[in-house]
């Protein structure tokens, strides 16, 4: 298996895996969307997803984990890739006009990827580790009506509402050159169907995390 | 038109280099920006000082030899030119010029502006031909049908001059807008399409022990590059590249 330790360990092979965790998160991000949206019209029906997520032995013991080894495996190997890219120019430019031929986003993945980084520490305090207690360390007999409750208590703090939109503004940016950037790592451009791959970004970095925005704030306001 | 020079002085490979000052008066719009340096240097060698040293061959914006990082800019601000083709009146009376040399680690600084960029050779050693019959018998390249598209297409990445302005003007100074050129003229060729899978893996080896970056898709090299070569062919070198990694027999 030589051969598919070389193509990982070439520049090329390190942005395909960096692409496919890219893919997966993404999928991840819109099933999390489409559970979370649920919330705004329906305390019953995220509730019933809630719990099927929360207790399902599939979900829990297998795409649990693949989705923490994929979020692991983007991040590590994004600063891997950013320290070796930082190494490949030892002496900077007195001036670097890097906004004249490519975007902030582009040029700002590092900083974007770890304030989403530090965005999901909050966010791994705030759910994932009461859920692990809940459950695992406690023990507590199951409640499959708790979850919209939960949800509702937890975006009552400003401080926090504030917290997230400014996370989900970096994830936006982040994905606005992430997107079909991924797409690129893969080889997959072509002038019939790349600006539709752009299109498809643009919507999905805008819509996806102002939806978040929108779950957090209405819950917020409306649930005072 | 006068203008102040901030110029990238460098004794040898050995020397840290410094940024120094030079103050340059008369300098007409219609100069190139190769001529404003010979007229610079004139002055210098009139001192008695060391003249700025700078790649240069053509002077026609076709050998890729001249490169400077005008400004923040590779090849200065105007765009699908190289530095012997950009003319002074780009600038205004009173301007503060910066000039640099093409930095990366794979371009190690010789004296000033003048750096090794063999390493793009070495790449290019490393697969970037096509093997042909030279012994007598060899088959006319015309008789081979080429559909009109892929011809056109193998042209676009043919114009690739190597001039480095890509790895210049890359955050993470990678090479893959050079390699992906070299690359894609071969294999949309039923020429190349013979050793495709070999040159791809070899050049991109060659590529990072080179100590070239990795590419994060940001698009400056595509619009830094004098020739205009299309990000489409970092594309297509990826799917070369993971292809023959996954059918390759070696």
């Amino acid at each position: 298996m030589s051969w598919l330790k070389k193509t990982f360990s070439s520049t090329i092979g390190r942005k395909f895996a960096m692409a496919l965790s890219a893919l997966f998160l993404l999928v991840f991000l819109l099933q999390h969307f489409a559970i979370n949206i649920t919330s705004v019209f329906s305390a019953g029906l995220f509730n019933e997803l809630s719990h099927f997520m929360g207790t399902n032995p599939l979900v829990q013991f297998l795409l649990q984990p693949v989705l923490i080894a994929g979020i692991l495996l983007h991040f590590i190997l994004g600063v891997y890739l950013e320290m070796t890219n930082k190494a490949a120019r030892p002496i900077a430019y007195a001036q670097y006009r890097g906004s004249a031929s490519a975007t902030w986003m582009s040029r700002n993945m590092a900083y974007s990827g770890m304030a989403i980084l530090l965005f999901m520490s909050l966010h791994f305090y705030d759910f994932w580790v009461p859920e692990i207690v809940y459950k695992y360390v406690e023990v507590n007999p199951e409640d499959p009506f708790r979850y919209y409750e939960e949800l509702v208590h937890k975006f009552q703090n400003p401080v926090r509402i504030g917290l997230y939109v400014a996370a989900f503004v970096f994830l936006s940016l982040h994905l606005l050159h992430g997107f079909q950037s991924a797409f690129q790592s893969l080889g997959a451009r072509h002038p019939k169907y790349y600006p539709l791959i752009e299109k498809l970004g643009k919507i999905y970095a805008i819509g996806i995390p102002a939806g978040f925005v929108f779950i957090a704030l209405y819950h917020h306001f409306f649930h005072a | 038109m006068k203008l102040k020079l901030k110029i990238w002085r460098q004794k040898n490979a050995q020397d840290k280099g410094k940024m120094v000052d030079y103050d340059i008066e008369g300098v007409s719009g219609d100069m190139s920006f190769l001529e404003m340096l010979d007229v610079l240097n004139n002055q210098l060698i009139g001192k008695d000082e060391d003249p700025v040293a700078f790649d240069h061959d053509c002077r026609e914006g076709i050998c890729g030899s001249c490169s400077l990082f005008i400004n923040g800019e590779a090849h200065g601000p105007d765009r699908l030119i190289t530095t012997c083709q950009l003319h002074m009146r780009k600038f205004k009376d009173g301007d503060t010029v910066y000039i640099e040399p093409f930095r990366a680690g794979a371009f190690p600084v010789i004296k000033d502006l003048v750096v090794d960029r063999s390493a793009l050779d070495r790449i290019q050693q490393a697969g970037g031909y096509v093997s042909v019959n030279t012994s007598g018998n060899t088959q006319d390249a015309n008789a081979i049908p080429v559909p009109k598209s892929d011809a056109d297409k193998a042209f676009d990445a043919a114009t690739c001059i190597g001039c480095g302005a890509c790895v210049a003007s890359c955050k993470n100074a990678s090479a893959m807008l050079f390699v992906a050129a070299k690359v894609s003229q071969f294999a949309l060729l039923p020429q190349g399409k013979i050793e495709a899978k070999r040159r791809v893996l070899n050049m991109v080896e060659q590529m990072d022990k080179e100590g070239f970056g990795s590419c994060t898709n940001t698009g400056a090299c595509e619009a830094e590059c004098p020739k205009g070569i299309s990000l489409e062919n970092i594309a297509r070198m990826n799917r070369e590249y993971l292809s023959a990694s996954f059918t390759a027999n070696e």
